[in-house]
């Protein structure tokens, strides 16, 4: 071997104390509260940030290498799809119903976490934390805009998907993730990390991404399963960031234990009413289907999820409140949601369709104890008044949670048969919530959620472009009669059975 | 009690090497298949060790990598130059 000198390079750990211990400073020409005005309101103390470690240990060189090697695996895909008209290769168009749900629903909170990342980037004391936020806010905006490239593709042939960001802002089940993420973002930033990098991202983001990834791989969206699994490969330092700073949180001062609880206990159950979508997502709208959300949930909330609560008890942290009703809804929560979609199947910005026998004999295997007792009478029964022409549609106004925003189609815990109903009154003015978990969340911050712009209010009051249905739906930018209304006779119907009656040529999608 | 750690890689040619390796240094690592993915249970602790998996690759691989062939996992993690771990207290 070479005997010269070179200085041996620097360890992984050496690299990275280097980058979040050697470039700080305490501020002179002003006081550090007034250059950091965010970290203290919340009540959470501090009394060393050099405690907190990135476990990836990630410096900015290698971040760029290896997020440029991403882009070009990711790329390459995406070209080679749409050279190669991908479309024409999923499963079925039904298929394409998450994906519209995906990008209406989820791409723009991706954009929403990266502005929100950024602040906290800047706005943390400690360095170390402070360079992944910011990775992490490079990250989320990666992810939007991968997202947009890939799906924009689909969005030649199929409908739904073309004014996206738009929908967002006003369709009425969108208000559902847009509320969400803007209940964290206008929290403080350990609350924002407690509710997007903890609860969201570390607890319960498998459930968005894992099953709906593997779907799309299984329903041949090669498109989907590629910027998802990009993606996914940074979720993993990003639920690190969540598990890191959580712990680091609990290490610093006793007192900020049961601050952390009561957010874990609020988020747990935002977030979980959030997946209620994706648990329809799974069990209805994936034609080859991987396993169903009840398999899901126990294999990524109870396993997973029980193995990190078990972890943190050490520190007095317990599992979040109301975990029980979730034990207990797993059997019917999705059936549930692919329910109020079907009834507003006129109002929303994808189809839903009649459930074939195949389907629901699946559906009766994965939830033996509740799909043939309560919920296939009723969809055969929708069955049968389609067929009469007479396809149900309620065309009434749904109540909704003041909190999570969902109709109020939710059972109580103890029986399926019976609708939850809860109410709080504050100010002489009552709120109606679909669970004991939505009614905690007012109860301790009703002056925020007094605010909530929720969308059948709205709608009552003008200011959703008119009193009619049709006014309404003109205002979300909804082409009337291609994206809503059931797939059966839809115009993406029709061109699926024509591209694969006729020779899949590229002017066939005209 | 179950106390799991997890990890879960892409189905891709690198990940294949990195899969083998885990499975060959983690006595008691069960791996599950997946469309397009695998996941890897281990009880309590699990190690992904750098050389390991470069004598599977034929080639020098950096722990770092492991992020362009990961999906998810669970766990507290620790990582060097030489392994990355996996662990619950």
């Amino acid at each position: 071997m070479t005997t010269t000198t070179r200085r041996k390079p620097l360890g992984l750990k050496q690299r990275y104390a280097l980058l979040t211990r050697g470039l700080d400073w305490q501020t002179t020409y002003q006081p550090m509260d007034k250059v950091f005005p965010y970290d203290k309101f919340e009540g959470i103390k501090v009394h060393d940030w050099d405690a907190w470690e990135d476990p990836f240990r990630l410096t900015m060189d290698s971040y760029w290498k290896l997020q440029a090697e991403k882009e070009r695996k990711l790329y390459a895909v995406i070209d080679s799809f749409s050279q190669n008209n991908g479309q024409l290769g999923i499963s079925d168009a039904r298929y394409i119903n998450a994906v519209k749900l995906f990008i209406q629903g989820v791409t723009p909170l991706e954009y929403q976490a990266h502005r929100h990342f950024a602040h906290i980037a800047r706005h943390l004391r400690g360095a170390g934390p402070r360079v992944s936020a910011q990775m992490q806010s490079l990250d989320e905006l990666r992810h939007a805009q991968t997202q947009i490239h890939t799906i924009s593709h689909y969005n030649k042939f199929f409908d739904g998907m073309h004014d996206f960001a738009h929908m967002h802002d006003r369709v009425w089940y969108l208000s559902v993730p847009k509320s969400f993420f803007d209940d964290a973002v206008t929290a403080g930033p350990f609350e924002f990390l407690t509710a997007i990098s903890f609860s969201f991202e570390y607890v319960l983001t498998n459930l968005l991404f894992v099953p709906f990834m593997s779907g799309a791989a299984y329903n041949g969206d090669l498109a989907t399963v590629t910027f998802g699994f990009s993606a996914q490969s940074d979720e993993s330092r990003h639920m690190t960031l969540g598990l890191e700073i959580i712990k680091f949180l609990l290490e610093q001062d006793e007192a900020n234990v049961p601050i952390i609880q009561r957010w874990i206990d609020k988020w747990f159950w935002r977030g979980y009413r959030l997946l209620s979508l994706v648990g329809m997502m799974m069990d209805y709208m994936l034609p080859k289907k991987i396993m169903s959300w009840q398999e899901a949930w126990e294999m990524y909330f109870e396993d997973q999820g029980g193995a990190l609560f078990e972890d943190l008890a050490r520190y007095g942290i317990r599992p979040p409140k109301h975990v029980e009703v979730a034990a207990k809804e797993k059997n019917r929560i999705s059936h549930e949601v692919w329910a109020i979609f079907y009834n507003y199947t006129h109002a929303a910005a994808f189809h839903t369709w009649d459930i074939d026998d195949q389907h629901m004999d699946w559906l009766s295997s994965k939830y033996p104890e509740t799909f043939d007792k309560y919920y296939r009478p009723r969809f055969l029964m929708w069955r049968e008044m389609a067929k009469q022409g007479k396809r149900f549609f309620n065309n009434g106004l749904p109540q909704l949670c003041t909190t999570c925003q969902i109709p109020m189609g939710f059972t109580e815990p103890d029986d399926p048969t019976t609708i939850c109903f809860r109410s709080s009154v504050y100010k002489g003015d009552r709120y109606h919530f679909c669970s004991d978990g939505c009614k905690d969340i007012f109860d301790h911050e009703p002056e925020k959620y007094v605010q909530s712009w929720l969308p059948v209010h709205q709608i009552f009051q003008g200011n959703c472009g008119g009193a009619t249905v049709p006014d309404v739906l003109a205002w979300y930018h909804l082409n009337m009669g291609a994206d809503n209304m059931p797939y059966e006779g839809s115009p993406e119907e029709r061109e699926w059975k024509a591209w694969h009656g006729a020779p899949p040529l590229p002017q066939a999608a005209e | 009690m179950t106390r799991s750690v997890s990890i879960t890689l892409q189905n891709t040619d690198d990940a294949r090497a990195i899969v083998a390796a885990i499975l060959a240094d983690n006595p008691g690592a069960a791996a599950t298949q997946f469309p397009s993915m695998t996941k890897i249970d281990c009880q309590q602790r699990l190690v992904v060790k750098r050389d390991s998996v470069a004598q599977r690759l034929g080639r020098d691989w950096d722990p770092q990598e492991l992020q362009l062939s990961l999906i998810t996992l669970s766990g507290n993690i620790d990582e060097d130059d030489d392994q990355f771990v996996l662990a619950w207290h």
